[in-house]
């Protein structure tokens, strides 16, 4: 199935990244490719196949429930592109 | 001093012991080698006063006598290992001076053993490619030449790791594979890579690309010095979920030369149409070696090979438009200003991102969005498990599965630009394990009629890296490669 431009503005969107209309243009294509070439999937009958995530079937360990980590603001905020009184700060998003 | 930067881990451990050199020696050496090795651009951050440190305080151990199983091995580290006090970028400008607050497990580890890290090295961004050609630092220049002598690709996405340990600026790297980013690179730069089963080492603090592929592994110029920082670098974390509670053998002890008990399979599915004869006649070869060291060589049957690239690239960039939805601007990394919070977001992201990676976030978010996760995403997950049954019911016929590691030589920089689906090709041979969460290795078996090496693949079952290295070992021995990249050889001439 082909990606149209408009298609690729949505998922843009949806992905948050900007682009522009020669990005789209360019993109376009590309995507449509690709997309098509991994529809040869549905060549294959998967008819009564459980879907596979859990690859080496590693069973997810319990643990007590208690804190073992944290009080260490400074370095959780040591990249924030900016910072007031241990908060990141973005603009205003409530009017 | 040259000498002591061609040598192996194992011999230079020796060497550490019997007091040949110290500790410092061995890193000044190296620290040489990459000044006189820059023009590769294997490097995003070189540390050599780190390297220095730690080399002098490797010293004071071995001299006290409570020298670590790697102290004093000056090795590269693959820039997306969160390293404490060091940036680390992951290779995009997203992440462009980001300096992590906490060590990977898998660095810290190594560390603990006495390990120098001489630098973080380049890689595709987000290791995301096959040619390192997808790098916001640059390209990562193969120190391996054909007869035209153009500038060649490493391989990737683990390019500069690979790179810098075959042009002898380092002893050994780590490395991470997703779908083939250490054993492709291995084979393009005529050295060793493992990728061993998935949970084997720990993920935490290693930069998320693809959560149920992404594995950690090694790289070094002997089946043997693999091992050895494979042995350091695994083991249960309890920071990684996925991370396996299993103890972890010896791997160098498995290095026996004895191959008698074992059958080998070869897949008659990954004899591609086109495959260079130069690979096929290898990839024969291969078998014979192993065939003439008492195994048995028998043909198996992975059925669903042809549809692994295509499974792997609806589940890959699904899982990295998950993982890279945390590159945001408001907690790390560079952050370009918008009118509101969510072109914030999206300009942050658009001038952040390369374009590799904005294609790879635009399929998965494609894949995953309402209406299309169950003919993309769910049928991807039940072809993962039809690829996988295919490799249980292989090894109900096989111990290993000897394969090519990648269909070409090193080629171009700029070569399979134009087409993204051909450069997705360059991991044909290697996904299959990925999807199926296999190790892997990668052992340089010959050079091309170009002069460039081509490397062989061997692929055992899930835990079963033993064997992988057992196997590794007789195709070293048999293969003896010797041959030096041309940029080293013309040097020292």
């Amino acid at each position: 199935m082909s990606m149209d431009k408009e298609t690729i503005r949505k998922v843009a969107g949806l992905a948050r990244i900007k682009m522009d209309d020669v990005e789209l243009e360019t993109m376009a294509p590309q995507l449509s490719k690709i997309i098509d070439w991994i529809e040869q999937l549905s060549e294959v009958n998967t008819d009564n196949v459980e879907p596979l995530a859990n690859v080496v079937n590693i069973n997810l360990a319990l643990r007590e429930d208690k804190v073992t980590d944290g009080g260490c603001t400074d370095k959780v905020l040591a990249n924030a592109p900016e910072e007031v009184q241990n908060f990141f700060v973005v603009s205003k998003i409530v009017e | 001093m040259s000498d002591l930067t061609h040598m192996s881990i194992a011999d230079a451990l020796k060497g550490l012991e019997s007091k040949d050199f110290t500790a410092v020696e061995l890193t000044q050496a190296h620290i040489d080698a990459m000044a006189a090795t820059k023009d590769l651009n294997a490097f995003v951050t070189e540390t050599p006063e780190i390297a220095l440190k730690q080399a002098e305080e490797s010293d004071k151990r071995r001299e006290a006598g409570k020298a670590g199983a790697l102290d004093g091995i000056p090795l590269a580290i693959k820039d997306l290992f969160c390293t404490e006090g060091v940036q680390t970028t992951a290779s995009s400008h997203i992440l462009e001076g980001f300096i992590p607050q906490y060590e990977s497990t898998v660095t810290a580890k190594l560390f603990a053993d006495g390990a120098v890290m001489l630098g973080k090295t380049s890689l595709d961004e987000f290791a995301m490619g096959s040619g390192n050609t997808h790098s916001y630092f640059g390209n990562v220049i193969n120190p391996w030449k054909g007869s035209d002598a153009k500038d060649l690709v490493p391989g990737g996405s683990s390019g500069g790791s690979a790179a810098i340990v075959a042009a002898r600026g380092a002893m050994g790297a780590t490395g991470t594979d997703t779908g083939g980013s250490i054993r492709q690179p291995a084979s393009f730069c005529g050295i060793t890579g493992m990728k061993p089963t998935y949970g084997r080492c720990s993920r935490w603090g290693v930069i998320s690309f693809a959560s149920s592929l992404d594995q950690p592994g090694a790289f070094a110029r002997s089946v043997e010095d693999c091992a050895l920082l494979l042995n350091s670098m695994a083991g249960h974390d309890p920071k990684d979920s996925t991370s396996a509670q299993k103890d972890v053998p010896n791997f160098a002890a498995a290095i026996t030369g004895d191959i008698k008990d074992l059958k080998i399979g070869i897949p008659k599915e990954y004899r591609m149409d086109g495959m260079p004869e130069e690979i096929a006649k290898l990839w024969q070869q291969g078998a014979e070696w192993l065939k003439d060291s008492g195994a048995e060589i028998v043909d198996v049957s992975l059925p669903h090979t042809k549809y692994a690239l295509a499974t792997y690239y609806i589940i890959a960039p699904a899982e990295a438009s998950s993982n890279l939805a945390r590159y945001d601007g408001v907690r790390y990394g560079q952050r370009v200003e918008g009118e509101d919070l969510r072109e914030m977001y999206e300009n942050t992201r658009s001038q952040g991102f390369g374009d590799e990676v904005k294609r790879r976030i635009m399929i998965g978010t494609y894949v995953l969005s309402a209406g299309y996760y169950d003919a993309y995403y769910i049928k991807a997950q039940k072809v993962r498990r039809l690829i996988s049954e295919d490799f249980t019911k292989a090894f109900e016929q096989c111990d290993a599965l000897l394969t090519p590691t990648a269909p070409s030589a090193a080629f171009a920089i700029g070569e399979n630009e134009d087409d993204p689906i051909k450069m997705y090709l360059n991991d044909v041979f290697t996904v299959p394990a990925s999807i199926a969460g296999l190790p892997g290795i990668s052992v340089p078996a010959g050079l091309d009629s170009n002069g460039l090496p081509l490397g062989l693949q061997v692929i055992t079952k899930a835990w079963d890296e033993e064997t992988a290295f057992r196997v590794g070992g007789v195709i070293e021995e048999k293969a003896s490669f010797t041959a030096l990249p041309q940029t080293l050889s013309q040097k020292a001439a």
